[in-house]
């Protein structure tokens, strides 16, 4: 019977087991405070309970001995801990600690306005940018309505707190952009090249940005092209500016797609029905190709290509400021090709690798006729009028490679480093009746390494510590910075951050494509210092945000012409630029109503160019308020656009040189009228929610400055300085009216997404 | 005396496995029964915790984790916290990962999968729409597919399209079909066993009660 021992105590072992054990306790976390809904267990067996709102707990068990007690809850680590079970009731104080979670940990956001599809701190989206009514598809016209950014109607580019629109720089997919705007046309904004609908992200940072970008003094706008589509699809579309066709395939297995798109654009009809103030004499027509393919290249990899194309010409005939009769002949034709190559991938576990190259070549050539009262040309040796017609033709390339490593740390902390190459060549050639074949020429080998960490050192608290160093061959400097941002949760809600960084930029090309004479230009350089406070929910937006940014070593421009002569060029130029600016967003408020407020404070001064002294520039108003309104009438599936924006007058000055002095001084200065501008969009979907329907239709009718107030841009002076014209919008209201057809992809998607 | 022993040995093995999966039956039937009956967010929380602890006591069956993954989901969605719905819903698909290695291919699971994502795109429908509508949508066809007698696949459709505005397809005209469709498998189908899926007639029937 012997054998049969181990058996009996095994069988009277599971008759004792029935014996229970009560286990209780409290579960806490760090700070003390109960947590509801924690799991409480004993490992391996069917045993334990949920806390209650008290955070107490309380179970019976019948296991006997070394076990281990579990607790958890959604945001905090597991604790395991070894008990010994004897029969007696046990009590277990458990304390959890948080686990760091991009849910609910600290972001670092002085600074930029995030407008991605995925990030909890969306600002606005690709569908806020399409239906803002002000800014008619055009992503930079969207982002004019957020804090920080100017109202600026005579040139292109975002001018952000007190910075030139040179200091902007645009970046897809992780590289610069050289012309992201089509090419300029005198005292006419213009449009960015590409559309809204390609990209998914969008990062406006109106200061402070990451160390990973760089060359820009003010602002980055960072803007993350789309991934595979949908579904395959075919659209075409019909407006008052022209006809788009477009086509869009997916494979089979989902894992790659291809697409090609073509748009042509003539001005010929609107400008035939809406009268613009500039004899348009030759009608801008612009045709606009573009070609990608996007392919999954492993379960985390993805190699993504967008290629562009544009070909435009343009001519536009005003009244000289010089004389009574004379004309100014304008004429532009522009060729562009724009090419973006990237590729991210996971390696292991905790690295990421991003490889991005980029290719792009502009060339612009413009003559500038000065023509009789017949728009005959003329040739006087008078000056100023003997240097008034010129032709200009300029090559730009620009070529780059960049890589980025990142590695995951602990909780959310990663550290990332990479490096960029850029090899820019610019030529220009001239010409004009003194000099017949002026070709200028340079290139700039530019390379950048960075490497930046994000720490999160509790859920509450993070800092962002990177540094930059660059070289530029065309200036035969190197220089390193830093840039710095923490970020504190003051709530569940709400947290404050600050920024510090140090930007440079290299003067821009035209200073060595001039042949003014400049002897060791410098970087040109910001120091940011911004102070954010924000809370953000799902239905409210609302940030406060302060800055203070200095410059040094700007350009300086120094002859002795009134006709805009140079002689040379230097780096003794300095200013800064202070304010205040705030953003509300309210998506809860109205029912079926989103709107957002934003207004900025601005008070900047600078001395460059041909400035005598530090003033605050032509292109910055002290004070910048935008409200927009969406609101989408189910009913009628129509979705209702308006925006206002206010901006105080802009100081203008004609800055003449006093031969008496021997330097510039400002001869005549003033301020414009304030600027104002109500406008209306209408987007109707009539299609919408037609499951049967395969084809899905939107229209578009927009007006810009609906109540046609008068809007002031500037002045230009004549050479002699006696007489002074308003720089004005090219007519007083804009119209658009559009039909777009999509065939095969049902896209109330995009409408039912924007309004649920 | 040995063949003695082996067969006492051999008897305690089986006993001791039938034991174990009397148990594992009655655990589970208990909190189905106090899932079935759960009235709050929290009662919901509880039946989900409980049905992890048996489902990582047990490691191999695939029940458990499926009702813990279901279970929480809807905790998820009686709590209407958006706030801290990723996270459910993440936590949710964790647990339903390890059902899905154990059954593969399984309709129930493909029902939670799309309510998990349901979950997923109610945080921030807008933006997310893109993102999860399709996986919606995949994951219904794959239950009806993977088990064309489940009912459930056509409640999920049927309630989803009953929340949707009517002028964005939805409503109570194209819902009812469906959720009539749903009522009719709900009369003939048979659950595997009795602690296997059989929820979800009774809110349809609710459902259609407010289309009337």
């Amino acid at each position: 019977m012997l054998p049969l021992l181990p058996l009996l105590i095994l069988l009277l072992s599971f008759l004792a087991g029935s014996a229970q054990t009560v286990i209780s306790g409290k579960v806490k976390d760090g700070k003390g405070h109960p947590i509801q809904g924690a799991s409480i267990s004993l490992k391996d067996t069917y045993d334990g309970a949920t806390t209650d709102s008290l955070g107490a707990y309380h179970f019976k068990t019948t296991e006997k001995g070394e076990q281990v007690l579990l607790a958890t809850s959604i945001g905090y680590k597991l604790q395991e801990q070894k008990i010994t079970i004897s029969g007696a009731t046990l009590h277990f104080e458990v304390v959890l600690k948080q686990e760091p979670n991009e849910l609910t940990a600290v972001t670092i956001t002085a600074g930029s306005f995030e407008a991605s599809d995925t990030k909890r701190t969306t600002v606005l989206n690709s569908i806020d940018i399409v239906t803002t009514a002000s800014a008619n598809a055009d992503i930079t016209s969207a982002i004019k309505t957020l804090p920080g950014a100017q109202q600026v109607g005579e040139s292109e580019g975002l001018f952000v707190r007190g910075g030139t629109a040179q200091e902007t720089k645009v970046f897809i997919d992780g590289t610069l952009v050289n012309n992201f705007f089509f090419s300029s046309v005198p005292d006419i904004a213009q449009r960015g090249r590409f559309s809204p609908f390609i990209f998914k992200g969008t990062v406006f940072s109106a200061g402070g940005y990451s160390a990973l970008y760089g060359q820009a003094l003010s602002s980055a706008l960072i803007l993350e092209s789309v991934d595979l589509p949908d579904q395959s699809s075919a659209s075409v579309g019909i407006s008052t500016v022209g006809l788009n066709a477009g086509f869009q395939q997916l494979s089979k297995k989902k894992n790659s797609s291809w697409g090609i798109n073509y748009s042509y654009t003539n001005l010929a009809a609107y400008f035939a029905v809406i009268k613009q103030r500039p004899d348009n004499f030759k009608i801008p027509a612009f045709h606009n190709g573009e070609a990608n393919f996007r392919i999954k290249t492993s379960k985390t990899g993805m190699l993504k290509f967008y290629g562009y194309f544009n070909y435009n010409q343009l001519g536009l005939r005003r009244a000289d400021i010089d004389s009574l009769e004379l004309k100014n002949a304008f004429r532009l034709t522009n060729f562009n090709v724009y090419g973006n190559l990237s590729w991210k991938e996971k390696i292991g576990k905790k690295w990421h690798l991003y490889m991005g190259a980029s290719y792009s070549n502009n060339t612009d050539k413009i003559g500038n006729e000065l023509q009789d009262q017949h728009n005959d040309p003329l040739n006087m040796n008078l000056e100023p009028y003997d240097t008034k017609s010129f032709q200009v033709r300029t090559d730009g390339e620009l070529a780059q490679l960049k890589t980025v490593l990142e590695r995951r740390l602990y909780g959310l902390s990663a550290i990332r480093f990479g490096g960029e190459y850029m090899y820019f060549t610019d030529k220009n050639k001239y010409s004009n009746q003194y000099v017949t074949n002026g070709i200028t020429a340079a290139d700039d080998h530019f390379k950048a390494a960075f490497a930046e960490a994000d720490l999160y050192i509790t859920n509450d608290l993070a800092a962002k510590f990177g540094g930059r160093f660059e070289h530029s061959s065309q200036l035969e400097k190197t220089n390193v910075v830093p840039r710095i941002s923490l970020a504190y949760k003051v709530g569940n809600k709400a947290q404050a951050s600050l920024a510090y960084g140090i930007f440079y930029q290299k003067p821009e090309k035209d200073y060595y494509l001039r042949g003014y004479a400049y002897n060791n230009l410098l970087y040109t350089k910001a120091t940011h210092y911004i102070a954010n406070y924000q809370r953000v929910s799902r239905d409210y937006t609302l940030r406060i945000e302060g800055y203070y940014k200095k410059y040094e070593n700007l350009i300086k421009t120094y002859g002795t012409s009134n006709a805009g002569i140079i002689d040379s060029v230097g780096n003794g130029g300095y200013g800064d630029a202070k304010g205040i600016e705030l953003f509300w967003r309210d998506r809860k408020t109205l029912k079926n109503v989103d709107y957002w407020i934003s207004y900025s404070y601005l008070d900047t001064k600078r001395d460059y160019l041909n400035y005598p002294y530090a003033i605050q520039p032509n292109f910055a108003a002290n004070h910048t308020a935008s409200v927009v309104v969406k609101k989408f009438v189910t009913k009628i599936k129509t979705q209702f656009n308006g925006s206002y924006t206010f901006a105080t007058g802009r100081p203008y000055y004609n800055i003449r040189y006093s031969n008496n002095a021997g330097k510039f001084q400002i001869a005549d200065q003033g301020k414009t009228i304030s600027y104002n501008n109500l406008s209306f969009s209408v987007n109707y979907l009539p299609t919408i929610g037609n499951t049967k329907s395969k084809n899905f239709i939107v229209w578009v009718f927009s007006v810009n400055n609906v109540l046609g107030s008068d809007q002031v841009f500037g002045y230009n002076y004549s050479y002699n300085g006696l007489r002074k014209d308003p720089i004005l919008p090219t007519a007083r209201r804009f119209y658009f009216l559009g039909c777009f057809l999509s065939f095969g992809v049902d896209r109330s998607d995009d409408v039912i997404n924007s309004n649920l | 005396m040995k063949q003695l022993f082996f067969i006492l040995l051999s008897i305690v093995i089986v006993s001791q496995g039938i034991a174990q999966s009397e148990k594992f039956t009655k655990a589970m039937t208990t909190t189905i029964a106090t899932f079935d009956s759960a009235k709050t967010a929290d009662d919901m929380l509880a039946s989900s915790a409980a049905f992890e602890r048996i489902a990582d006591a047990e490691k191999t069956q695939w029940l458990p984790y499926y009702y813990a993954s279901l279970s929480q989901v809807l905790y998820a969605f009686m709590k209407n916290d958006m706030s801290q719905a990723d996270a459910y819903a993440n936590k949710a698909d964790d647990l339903l990962k390890k059902a899905d290695a154990l059954q593969p291919n399984n309709s129930e699971i493909s029902c939670v999968k799309c309510l998990i994502a349901t979950l997923h795109m109610l945080v921030n429908p807008q933006n997310r729409w893109q993102e999860y509508g399709p996986v919606i949508q995949t994951e219904l066809d794959n239950a009806k597919k993977q088990d064309p007698s489940n009912p459930r696949p056509y409640y999920l459709q049927g309630q989803n399209l009953r929340n949707t505005p009517e002028q964005f397809g939805g409503g109570c005209a194209t819902a009812k079909p469906v959720l009539e469709e749903a009522l009719k498998k709900y009369e003939t189908f048979k659950p595997a066993s009795d602690i296997a899926p059989k929820w979800g007639k009774g809110q349809v029937e609710k459902t259609l009660a407010t289309c009337k």
